[in-house]
């Protein structure tokens, strides 16, 4: 070693007389310059190739596609759409259909997943066996299966219109699915919407109140038991008060099909049974080990303090074991909103099927849909783990 | 004075009595366990009806009215017929190969042997040469299943060669540069860097190598086949850029951790579908023209890609396990970063994170299912495609090869779930002292 590369050592070095090449700073920037590099060249190779291919094959970019009329029709909107109406419109009746499947689907989920979590533990050998295969048996099945089990081998096989099943008077079962009398709101049925909102305003003020007040006096008030009083009943007094303006209208049969009635297709029966109780099963696992994660020493001192076994399980048990349900139970909602993709596979209209299914056929114009559609979902994802990391904020320990 | 007398005392035992029969044997253990409160047997009794309603229906569809046999429709269109066996029966080798010829077969069940053989080893704890056995895993039995499922024979043209040369040489350049600028002896990293290449060599060599195998198209791969080539493929290709993920997501270098935090919540908020459907219809726009990758590599791509960000989640948590004075031992001894991290780290954290990557891969053995959306042909795919086989048309067909596909991916997810658990149980046993 000379003298003068010494030298240069120590003025690339930060002095100490190691070598450039052994200073952490330096290798972290120049590490991370490759990276970025390497990205940005990757980037800049797939976006040129991209704009070749896409000029070769006359393919139109940009978003001016979504003003366009789309021409094709849709079998189930929540808002009004006809096939002259645009891309955009097909688009927003896809995410809504999305966003149908995907709320009714976690509630339902979320109910039967905490009973069968809860039955799982029971000491009733029978139940607990019963809880136990279904989680086994259902949560080890790929969900694409059990979509088509349900659309294919279940509702398809249905009677037609004309045997149809009636499980209810005024509610048919059939192979075009189920048919539900419509409910008809004559004037002056507003009044019930605003009594239920009334209620739920109110119940949520009473619910602060009773708490404040406990914190401060120790007295309880049965907060939850009012607020479903005034949630079930003010409604129900508005109807009886406003001289029960709404009227059912039945489905008749009519020909080969029924008219009137609202329809609710079979794509979305088996969608909706598909993902709930696919899911319901993860979220039963979830809910088992939340409960044996607060451990028995909780039972005990609750016991000690002279609580009862149902208080015990209210304020001790249930508060506990929510903190550890909470973050898994938030994952298992994103994973049905995103399974809820699959009705591509059983022709259910949602945005995937719509979207990336039909429009991007129609325009070709892969690069713009796709990109679209993964961030709604990706939206969708974010706005769900914000509002569960919120909740969960709430929730969690506050420590002094 | 006197002592008290006393009129009866026994002297003997009493005889034993036998406990009273609603306690013990079958009448106490229902008892205690179904009716031992009015809740419990009201529980009891609802579980009856839910099995009555369900349980007598089910076995006399799946069995007992069940057809067996059969070489077509008119056996299964029968009146009150249940399942129609004889269809599972009639298409088991499309169910398990898809349309892979005949004769060539025993090469997919060879690969399966072979699959077998390292799994064996690799998953009971007892057997020696672990680090061998993962070797053979990912190494050996990737190659020699390429070549056995493909036929090898790869079409590497010379160009190929020289650019790999070119490679090499400007690899090894750049080496001899750094360590001259850095003052290091050049000769030690040269020799790794010049084994890679040889070994890349040879690995291109011997998939080029003309073995006499008769080429079989990944068209006509199908059935359990393209399931388990799919989960194995993206399992194993996710694996390492799982790990490269998981690093960089806890680095403290901003760039690379921002990289690897966008990349892994990306893949993390999207279906599966649409990375599906990204692969097959985007993945072409991306490539240069005469670059041309088929269906089921697209799709590979696809779920590798998918499943690293997975991987990279399941990794991390089990780095988050490693105490610091791990890192700082590793540092106090004078290993390099990635010295520590082969040596020290990652061996503790892969190992308390087998049940995580144990339940990705069900995760992922499950969503294969999703690749018959895009025209690929795994069991879900093939036993769908087989409903419409005028031959075989029938009410129960739809049902019976559902429920025969659900059977085989239960047996996989079910028997894997339950290694999990026992992996879990075993190291948890260690960390519990």
């Amino acid at each position: 070693m000379t003298s003068a590369s010494s030298a240069e050592r120590e003025q690339a070095g930060d002095g100490s007389g190691t070598s450039w090449f052994y200073n952490p700073r330096v290798r972290g920037v120049v590490f991370q310059v490759l990276v970025v590099a390497f990205l940005l060249g990757m980037l800049a190779f797939f976006a040129y190739n991209a704009k070749i291919n896409l000029e070769r094959a006359g393919i139109a970019s940009g978003l001016g596609f979504l003003s366009e009329r789309a021409g094709f029709d849709i079998s189930q909107s929540l808002v009004p759409y006809t096939n002259d109406s645009t891309y955009f419109r097909a688009f927003y009746v896809g995410l809504l259909n999305t966003l149908l499947v995907a709320s009714i689907g976690i509630v339902i989920a979320t109910v039967l997943g905490f009973i069968v979590g809860i039955a799982r533990l029971s000491k009733n050998f029978l139940i607990r066996q019963i809880a136990t295969w279904y989680v086994e048996l259902l949560r080890n099945i790929p969900l694409l299966l059990q979509l088509l089990f349900w659309y294919k081998a279940v509702l398809s096989v249905l009677p037609s219109p004309r045997q149809s099943l009636e499980p209810v008077s005024g509610v048919y079962l059939n192979n075009r699915g189920l048919i539900l009398p419509e409910v008809i709101g004559q004037p002056g049925s507003s009044a019930i919407l605003w009594a239920l909102l009334a209620a739920i305003a109110a119940s949520i003020g009473i619910s602060r109140w009773a708490r404040k007040r406990q914190q401060e006096t120790g007295r309880q008030f049965p907060s939850l038991l009012v607020g479903l009083g005034l949630i079930v009943g003010l409604p129900l007094l508005a109807f009886l008060v406003t001289g029960m303006p709404v009227d059912l209208a039945y489905a008749e049969l009519a020909g080969f099909n029924f008219r009137g009635g609202v329809v609710v297709i079979p794509e979305f029966m088996a969608l909706l049974l598909g993902l709930a109780l696919y899911t319901a099963a993860f979220i039963a696992e979830i809910v088992r080990a939340g409960i044996l994660a607060v451990s028995h020493g909780q039972t005990e001192a609750a016991y000690s303090l002279g609580l009862r076994p149902r208080r015990t399980l209210q304020l001790v048990i249930i508060p506990q074991a929510m903190r550890v349900i909470i973050p898994p139970l938030t994952s298992q909602f994103l994973n049905l909103t995103k399974n809820s993709s699959l009705a591509v596979a059983i022709g259910y209209p949602d945005l995937v099927a719509v979207f990336a299914g039909t429009v991007l056929n129609q325009t070709g114009q892969a690069v713009e849909v796709i990109i679209i559609t993964m961030l709604v979902y990706l939206t969708l994802s974010l706005l769900t783990s914000g509002f569960m990391n919120w909740y969960n904020s709430r929730m969690a320990l506050v420590e002094r | 004075m006197t002592v008290s007398k006393i009129a009866y005392v026994r002297t003997d035992e009493a005889p034993r009595m036998a406990p009273p029969v609603s306690e013990t044997g079958a009448i106490g253990w229902i008892r205690q366990n179904l009716f031992d409160s009015v809740g419990n047997a009201i529980m009891t009794v609802i579980g009856i009806a839910m099995l009555a309603l369900i349980l007598p229906p089910t076995i006399n569809w799946l069995f007992i009215d069940a057809v067996w046999t059969g070489t077509g429709r008119d056996a299964c269109i029968v009146e009150g017929a249940g399942a129609c066996w004889a269809f599972v029966h009639a298409k088991f080798g499309q169910f398990m190969y898809g349309r892979y010829p005949d004769p060539e077969r025993w090469r997919v069940d060879l690969t399966g042997l072979l699959l077998i053989a390292g799994l064996v080893p690799a998953a009971i704890p007892r057997v020696p040469f672990k680090r061998e056995t993962v070797l053979y895993l990912l190494v050996v039995f990737p190659i020699a299943g390429f070549i056995l499922l493909t036929g090898g024979n790869l079409d590497l043209s010379g160009s190929f060669w020289i650019g790999l040369a070119i490679m090499a040489v400007l690899s090894l350049a750049i080496t001899v540069l750094i360590c001259r600028n850095a003052g290091i002896e050049p000769l030690s990293p040269l020799k790794v860097v010049a084994a890679i290449y040889a070994a890349l060599a040879l690995v291109f060599a011997v998939v080029s190598y003309d073995f006499g195998l008769r080429p079989v198209e990944t068209q006509l791969w199908g059935g359990l086949l393209v399931t388990l080539v799919v989960a194995i493929v993206g399992i194993v290709a996710s694996f390492p850029l799982g790990i490269l993920l998981a690093l960089g997501r806890r680095s403290k270098l901003p760039a690379v951790k921002l990289v690897s935090v966008i990349f892994i919540e990306f893949w993390r908020g999207v279906p599966l579908i649409t990375v599906l459907f990204m692969s097959s219809v985007m993945l072409p726009l991306f490539l240069p023209d005469g670059v041309n990758f088929d269906k089921l590599l697209r799709a590979l791509i696809g779920v590798a890609l998918f499943a690293s960000a997975y991987m990279a989640e399941v990794v991390r948590g089990g780095l988050q396990a490693i105490p610091k004075g791990q890192y700082e031992a590793a540092d106090a001894m004078g290993l390099s970063f990635w010295q520590g991290i082969g040596l020290i780290i990652m061996p503790q954290a892969l190992k308390l994170v087998i049940p995580g990557i144990v339940n990705t891969f069900i995760g992922l053995f499950k969503d294969t299912s999703l690749v018959l959306i895009i025209g690929l042909f795994d069991l879900l795919g093939i036993v769908s495609l087989n409903f419409s086989d005028a031959n075989w048309a029938s009410p129960n067909t739809p049902a019976t090869g559902f429920v025969f596909a659900a059977f085989v991916f239960w047996i996989f997810c079910f028997g894997m779930s339950r290694y999990s658990i026992y992996m879990e149980r075993r190291l948890h046993r260690g960390h519990a002292r």
